[in-house]
Parts: structure tokens; C-alpha cells; sequence
């Protein structure tokens, strides 16, 4: 980890209406740079649009952030270039080898031809997949898909990349190696921003904020807030904060 | 001669192989799987994607056969009796798999209809479940949350009084405390004396079966209790943590002494080739490589240790 106290995400009461409907109210928090952050709630909580605003697909009806220094009203542009997003329905193409949708992305990101064959000579090796570069992407393992997918959504060497639901499905040793790329990347000083319902995946951030009925209910390390709740594991602090829930499943 | 199949209630699985054939290759699916479930038990089906889970499933449903092998379902074969199991089974398929365009009530009334039930009469069974969902009866199931839809699913799947319910992923996707009410709901129909087999990819709702199969690549690596599976753990676990935790991840995989390294959320889990002076030597790493606000304890394993352990194995 290594954060330098730098914030690559800052939000102040950040808000979204839909009609009468406050989706998110008045959420205020920093992202430290190489921080992994967890983004937890229910589903109705609010996590979607917050995030959605943060990627620069959705416009805040009030309140300020910044991302990667972007503001999130005037610069979505610039945030989108700086930004990479997986989730564990994101699908490479399929129908694509290796080493074309590696060139795909790169291609969509802007990376120049010299880059593009840089970056795949780096990736492939650092994936253990040279010998697969010429593979339909369909053949891959699961847990191989996985780890190129985050790859590849960190191609362009953005501030911050956005998991959603990262690592479901694969065996746990797979899981594990997942979770050290991303602690790699980290450690590189690139902000992990995890969306998850799975607290023992909230477990591996730094610090994790639960929203609950659009409200930032807690924010603190996985450590600190077991304390703080008197709970035995993330499970069942997240589940004392869902269970105050007014809105939910609706 | 071939033996008739045993007259045991719940779910006995004998050398069950399932092989697929594409053009190019055959994939073994099920490769020889084994295990009984006693009437009345939770019993948890525990792997990642592609273990077989699906297709163990679906034979045990009489929607596919196997290759070789033999299975029953509340004492009736799979393959003779297909008929008589399919009236005494609830299943749940892991995608979503109601009428989006039929509203809850509609889904409901039509899957009674279809196994000739009163809804009336067996109401008591999913009144806790269903009731949840009630005041959205006129909804169609398409725009339900995932929570909501998985209820519905649920209530359908039980409307008949199944003796056996199958439960293929059923939480997966479905936020925690979803998840948790899910569970709850399988606690209390166990207590109505019906079968339920279960699986899933996360491995901490082994934990809430009583019996579990851990399975990988189509072969069953254990068939234990919770308890039991964690108890056979071979070697004592350690756990530790330090702020620089990836830093930390690379030093101790480093080490000849050490056989295994993983990350674990807010600690890493660590096992030694040959127990000796482990704590001293997790000392030395820490305090060789300046690690600040450490850590060092023995841990009991949780099921994915154990699942990492077996695969290894």
C-alpha cells in the first residue's frame, strides 16, 4: 500500500435525485491514492448511482467530487480516460484471441501502436500467457478470464479502477492469486475502488464505506468497524447496518 | 443383473460420470461422484464454477443422463423412475427460470396447476416466504429485484410439498442480507422434514450446511460436516498481518520454510512445511522487512483453507 495522503477520489455531499426519489443523499468521502476501497450496501442502497456518477456516466443533481482530479460535472470525459472498470459480468470478447482483445481495449483507450505492442509483450508476460495469446478468449478458464480482464482494465494505467463483483465464481486459489494482482496494483499507487456483496471480499480493502438508504452509514477499516460494532466478522456489521434499511428490494 | 436401487430416502449418489463431447474434445463433467444425503439434512454442494455442480444436478432432476453410474432421489431411480421423482421434487435452476411476463400470482397459480397442488392447502409452507412478496402479487416477475425473484422462485418450487428440494446457486448474485433471510427461510423448511440439497461457489455458506461435498474439476474432495471438514486440516494455520500487506505476501512465499501463502482478507493464512519454530520465524520476516502494526496468531482453517489444502493436495 502506498498511499502518499494523496485524494484521487473527493466527494462532498454529493447527491442524486430521481424525481422525488434522493437515490444518493449528501454522501461526503476522500479516496486516498493506492487505497483499496470498499463500496458496500443492500441492493437499493444507492451504490449503483453513486458509482455511476463517479465513472462520469451520471450527473450529480448536487453537491462536488472529483475523480482523479476531474470534476464530475464539467470533465467526464477526462475521467473516463482515467478511469478502468471490471466486474465479473464484463466479458471480454469471446470470439477475440488474447492478444486482440488486449489490442482492442488498448485501441479503445488510446494507446499509441508502439504502446499497444509494449503493453501486450508486459501483460502476456506477466500472465503466464504467452502461450495462449493466439486462443479464443472462450477457451480461457474462468480464473485466467478474470485475471485478464483486470489486466486489461488496467491497460492504460489509470488513477483508479472500479471492481464489481470481482472474483464470484472461481476456485478459491485462483481467488487468491486475484486478489494479490490487485494488491500489486495497489501497490503500484493505483486506487482500487471495490463494489461487492460478498464482505469477505469487503475484508481485503483498506477501508470500506456502507451506504444504507443512500446515506454513508460507516466508513473505516474492516478492523476498526468489527470493533466498533462489537461484531464478529464484516458479515454481520454490514448486516447491522442493512437490517435499519427503510427502502429496500422495491 | 443389475440391482435394483437402494429404497433409501433423500439422495444417494453412486460413481456418477457425465462426459460432454464437442468436436474437438471431450470435457469430463462428473467424474465418478459419490455421496449420500439423508432425508431431512441441508447438504451443501460447494465448488467454483465448473465443477460439475449444474450437470450433478440437472441428472438428479432426470433432465439428463449419465454417462455411468447410478443415482436416486427419495428411493426412486433416476433413470426407471424419472416420473415419480419429478412429482416429488422442488428445483430451483440456477438462472431464473419463472415466466418474466406472468405476474407473481400468476407464476405461482401456474406452477400449482401443473403439479395438480392447492395452493390453499399448502400454503403453510410458503406463507413465510411468500407473504414477503404478496404485496407485490400483481407485479410481473420480470421487474422484480434479484431478492424478490429468487423468493417467487423459491415459493414455485415448494407450492407442490416437494419431499426434496434442489437448490442450484441459489444466493448467487443476491446482496448479504438477501443471503442471510435466504438461509434463514432453508432453516425452517429443514424443520418441515424436507430434503434440501443446495450448492454454491461461496465456500462461507458451507458453514450453514449440515453436511457438505466439496467438489472440483467433477471429483468430490470431501464429504465431511462444516466442523468435520475444518477439524481435518492437516497442519497447524497461521495467520499475519502487517500495513504492507503485498510487501508482506512475497516475503513469506519467499521462504523455503513455508509450503503455502495466501491472502485472506485482513490477514494472510500460512501453512509451514514441517511445524517447528513457526511464530519465531514469522518474527524474523517481520522484523527484518520493518513491517509496521504486525501481527502473528494460529487460526482455526474456515472451508476455503480446507477447500486450498484438498485441491493441493
Amino acid at each position: 500500500m502506498n498511499m502518499e495522503n494523496e485524494k484521487v477520489i473527493k466527494t462532498h455531499e454529493l447527491t442524486k435525485k430521481f424525481g422525488q426519489f434522493v437515490a444518493v443523499d449528501g454522501i461526503s468521502f476522500d479516496v486516498m491514492k493506492g487505497e483499496i476501497f470498499g463500496f458496500l450496501g443492500a441492493n437499493g442502497a444507492g451504490k449503483t448511482t453513486a458509482m455511476r456518477m463517479l465513472c462520469g456516466l451520471s450527473l450529480p443533481s448536487s453537491g462536488d467530487a472529483t475523480v482523479a482530479g476531474y470534476d464530475i460535472y464539467r470533465q467526464t470525459e477526462s475521467i473516463k480516460k482515467n478511469i478502468g472498470y471490471m466486474s465479473q459480468k464484463f466479458s471480454l470478447y469471446e470470439d477475440l484471441t488474447v492478444r486482440e482483445n488486449i489490442r482492442f481495449y488498448a485501441g479503445i483507450y488510446g494507446l499509441s501502436d508502439n504502446r499497444i505492442r509494449e503493453k501486450t509483450a508486459i501483460l502476456l508476460e506477466q500472465l503466464h500467457m504467452e502461450q495462449q495469446q493466439n486462443s479464443l478468449v472462450r477457451s480461457l478458464p474462468l480464473g485466467w478470464k478474470q485475471k485478464l480482464a483486470f489486466s486489461i482494465a488496467i491497460v492504460h494505467d489509470p488513477a483508479i479502477v472500479f471492481l464489481d463483483e470481482p472474483t464470484g465464481g472461481v476456485d478459491p486459489v485462483m481467488r487468491k492469486e486475484f486478489w494479490s494482482t490487485i494488491y500489486e496494483a495497489s501497490d503500484k499507487g493505483i486506487t482500487v475502488f471495490v463494489t461487492t456483496h460478498y464482505m469477505d471480499e469487503a475484508e481485503y480493502c483498506n477501508r470500506v464505506c456502507i451506504m444504507v438508504d443512500g446515506r454513508i452509514e460507516a466508513l473505516d477499516s474492516p478492523g476498526r468497524l468489527i470493533d466498533l460494532y462489537a461484531a464478529p466478522s464484516m458479515d454481520q456489521v454490514f448486516l447491522q447496518l442493512a437490517r435499519t434499511a427503510k427502502r429496500r428490494d422495491e | 443383473m443389475e440391482q435394483p436401487a437402494k429404497k433409501e430416502k433423500g439422495v444417494v449418489v453412486e460413481n456418477i460420470v457425465r462426459r460432454y463431447h464437442t468436436k474437438k474434445e471431450t470435457i469430463t463433467a462428473l467424474n465418478g461422484i459419490s455421496f449420500s444425503a439423508g432425508e431431512g439434512e441441508i447438504f451443501g454442494i460447494i465448488g467454483p464454477d465448473g465443477a460439475g455442480k449444474t450437470s450433478l444436478f440437472r441428472i438428479l432432476n432426470t433432465l439428463l443422463l449419465a454417462d455411468e453410474g447410478r443415482a436416486s432421489v427419495n428411493g426412486f431411480d433416476v433413470v426407471k423412475d424419472y416420473r415419480k421423482i419429478r412429482q416429488c421434487v422442488g428445483y430451483m435452476p440456477g438462472r431464473f427460470s419463472l415466466y418474466q411476463d406472468l405476474s407473481v400470482q400468476e407464476n405461482l397459480e401456474f406452477f400449482a396447476a401443473i403439479f395438480n397442488a392447492d395452493i390453499k392447502k399448502n400454503y403453510a409452507l410458503i406463507k413465510d416466504i411468500y407473504s414477503q412478496i404478496e404485496p407485490f402479487k400483481t407485479r410481473k416477475a420480470g421487474q422484480l429485484s434479484g431478492g424478490m425473484k429468487q423468493k417467487l422462485a423459491l415459493s414455485c418450487a415448494l407450492i407442490h410439498r416437494p419431499d426434496v428440494l434442489f437448490l442450484d446457486e441459489p444466493t448467487t448474485g443476491v446482496d448479504a442480507l438477501s443471503r442471510k433471510e435466504f438461509w434463514e427461510m432453508l432453516r425452517r423448511l429443514k424443520q418441515q422434514g424436507i430434503t434440501i440439497l443446495v450448492s454454491t461457489s461461496y465456500m462461507d455458506e458451507a458453514g450453514l450446511c449440515d453436511r457438505v461435498a466439496l467438489i472440483q474439476k467433477g471429483k468430490i474432495l470431501s464429504v465431511n460436516s462444516p466442523a468435520g471438514v475444518r477439524k481435518a486440516f492437516p497442519k497447524p494455520l497461521w495467520a499475519v498481518k502487517a500495513t504492507e500487506m503485498y510487501r508482506l505476501l512475497n516475503d513469506v512465499k519467499r521462504q523455503p520454510a513455508v509450503e503455502s501463502c495466501y491472502p485472506f482478507g485482513q490477514y494472510h493464512h500460512l501453512t509451514f512445511k514441517s511445524p517447528g519454530n513457526d511464530r519465531e520465524l514469522l518474527e524474523g520476516i517481520l522484523k527484518d522487512g520493518d513491517y509496521t502494526h504486525t501481527e502473528i496468531k494460529t487460526i482455526l482453517p474456515d472451508i476455503e483453507d480446507c477447500f486450498m489444502a484438498l485441491m493441493n493436495e
